[in-house]
């Protein structure tokens, strides 16, 4: 078949559709066999083969949040992600913009050394920040985890944004300081309208990186100040046997911000870019 | 103006100086006593804690294991997501719905994905897996002990094959057309335009993936410990879960100590491995 063709284009055109639909639906199938999970009965959960058509119930539901308070867990999620990335946009912004605009001989160390505090890996100060947490009593506390949250999240901030301001031309903030606004005047009126989009999109994705946090959820919170992923680390056993159930429980924890990502999925990739991809 | 953008950086600095110094100063401190949580008391102990954690059979295994997640994974999310990213990159019916169901796995939290791959998935008698082997004739296969290390890198390519695809997608629609279009003109097979056109323009947004899935692929704890607790006996042990294990399964915080700073190291000869790559995408 000549494929230049019209007959031979529109073929492709459904191969291609068809080859698309069939990978996205594998890669989606799991979280589609949790979501229906979460509907069945635990009979049904576990039927070989796996029952497609029945009636649903929402029993799961009922019983996650009488048996561990989902909602408790939930606004814990929602205060430590919030807030640190709140707190870490205002430390991040002003030093990705003096990095930016006011660039010294330094500059660029300092944005190294930033990303390298990245790369050790959490288990490297487990210890010590257990200790300490420990020490002051601040084990399991959302004060504890927001700090923590937010500087994990500090060098991506500061990198982000850093990357998006230097495309910032700086011939509008000379512009700026000729007509005599100061270095504040030139931060909010000159900046910050360029940066909102920007800074939507860093602060999107420190959202969704705490929120799923895990591993400091796990180790320095538990039943006060636990988040939805240490609800759900709870349910590895013996509750894992229950499936109707744990679906449930992991349907309402990745829910939001899985919904949420679908809506700014957009915004959430151009700060993923570092500025790389135009 | 100087100064003021100075004192702008200031609390950046200080907070992430501090994040950094004093848990280090804290682990080299303990690197060297014997601490044990559950005996009381410190005591000097020199270097014994290092040779504990470096002749522990579990070390090399743990290192092993690490490049090995990391290295698969990449290669995994790389490959498959530049495949996805061409598929779907020209308009489709549903284009919209399947650029969403892609993405999903990315914002499921580690817990869950392991949880649900154990379970749903991987199970050897009810897991959907199992009855796809049975429905090909095959024996369905016990994945978190026969394969331990394969079953967490599933897990967390699942995971990390949307970002990559996102990224690339993004990429791909800031092509030059005209350039493709030029090129299939002048007759240059799919081979050569993906060689000679798509996959250049590729490349920083690669340099970004590999760079981003480092370092936190460098850590992967949840997926481990929901899922496998990093057995049987070390096959799917990573560094970080070593540590964790000594620290808090184990309660000696000065081998752990010392185990953490390995981990440093190692993440820093990653870091300047990655700090030349990207130090090369900053000039531009």
């Amino acid at each position: 078949m000549d494929l230049t063709s019209p007959n031979g284009q529109r073929a492709l055109l459904w191969i291609r559709t068809i080859a698309a639909w069939l990978v996205a639906l594998l890669i989606f199938f799991p979280i589609l066999f949790m979501l229906l999970t979460s509907f069945k009965t635990e009979l049904q959960a576990i039927a070989v083969p796996s029952v497609w058509i029945f009636t649903p119930t929402l029993d799961n539901f009922t019983h996650v949040q009488e048996r561990s308070d989902y909602l408790l867990y939930a606004k814990n999620s929602l205060i430590t992600s919030v807030v640190s990335t709140v707190v870490g946009l205002v430390i991040a912004a002003p030093a990705a913009y003096s990095m930016a605009f006011f660039p010294s001989r330094r500059t660029k160390d300092i944005l190294m050394w930033m990303l390298s505090t990245k790369m050790m890996p959490a288990v490297g100060a487990l210890v010590p920040v257990y200790v300490m947490a420990q020490t002051s009593h601040l084990l399991d506390t959302t004060f504890a985890l927001i700090v923590v949250f937010m500087l994990s999240n500090l060098p991506l901030m500061v990198w982000m944004l850093y990357s998006h301001f230097k495309e910032i031309p700086p011939e509008i903030l000379e512009a700026a300081r000729m007509d005599g606004a100061s270095i504040w005047g030139e931060f909010w009126n000159v900046i910050r309208p360029l940066a909102l989009g920007t800074l939507a999109s860093t602060g999107l994705l420190c959202l969704v990186l705490s929120w799923n946090e895990a591993f400091w959820s796990l180790n320095i919170s538990a039943a006060r100040a636990g988040t939805l992923a240490t609800l759900i680390a709870s349910y590895s056993s013996p509750e894992g046997l229950f499936w109707s159930k744990l679906s449930a429980a992991s349907v309402l924890a990745i829910a939001p911000i899985v919904v949420f990502g679908w809506f700014s999925q957009k915004q959430l990739v151009q700060g993923l870019t570092f500025g790389a991809v135009k | 103006m100087r100064s003021l953008a100075r004192l702008l950086l200031a609390p950046a600095v200080g907070s992430l100086f501090l994040w950094m110094i004093v848990p280090l100063a804290m682990t080299l401190y303990f690197s060297v006593i014997r601490y044990n949580l559950m005996e009381p008391g410190e005591h000097a102990f020199g270097l014994e804690n290092f040779r504990f954690f470096v002749t522990d059979p579990s070390f090399g295994t743990a290192i092993l294991n690490t490049l090995l997640l990391l290295g698969s994974v990449i290669v995994i999310t790389v490959v498959l997501g530049v495949l996805i990213a061409l598929l779907v990159n020209e308009p489709f019916p549903g284009q919209g719905i399947v650029r969403v169901l892609l993405i999903s796995p990315f914002f499921v939290m580690p817990t869950v994905n392991a949880l649900l791959w154990k379970h749903m998935m991987m199970n050897p008698i009810y897991g959907v897996l199992a009855q796809v082997w049975r429905a090909v004739g095959l024996t369905p296969v016990d994945w978190l002990s026969d394969w331990p290390l394969l079953s967490v890198i599933i897990m967390v390519a699942w995971q990390w094959l949307p970002f990559a695809v996102l990224i690339f997608i993004t990429s791909l629609q800031g092509m030059n057309r005209e350039q493709l279009e030029a090129a299939r003109m002048d007759g240059a097979t799919w081979l050569q335009q993906f060689r000679f056109l798509v996959l250049p323009h590729l490349a920083r947004s690669i340099a970004v993936v590999v760079m981003i899935e480092m370092i936190f692929l460098l850590s992967v704890f949840a997926e481990i410990s929901t899922t496998t607790g990093g057995g049987p006996g070390d096959a799917s042990t990573n560094i970080a879960y070593l540590i964790f294990k000594q620290a808090l399964l184990g309660f000696d915080v000065g081998v752990a100590s010392a185990g953490a700073l390995f981990a440093v190291v190692l993440a820093n000869i990653a870091a300047a491995f990655l700090i030349r790559l990207v130090g090369k995408n900053m000039d531009r």
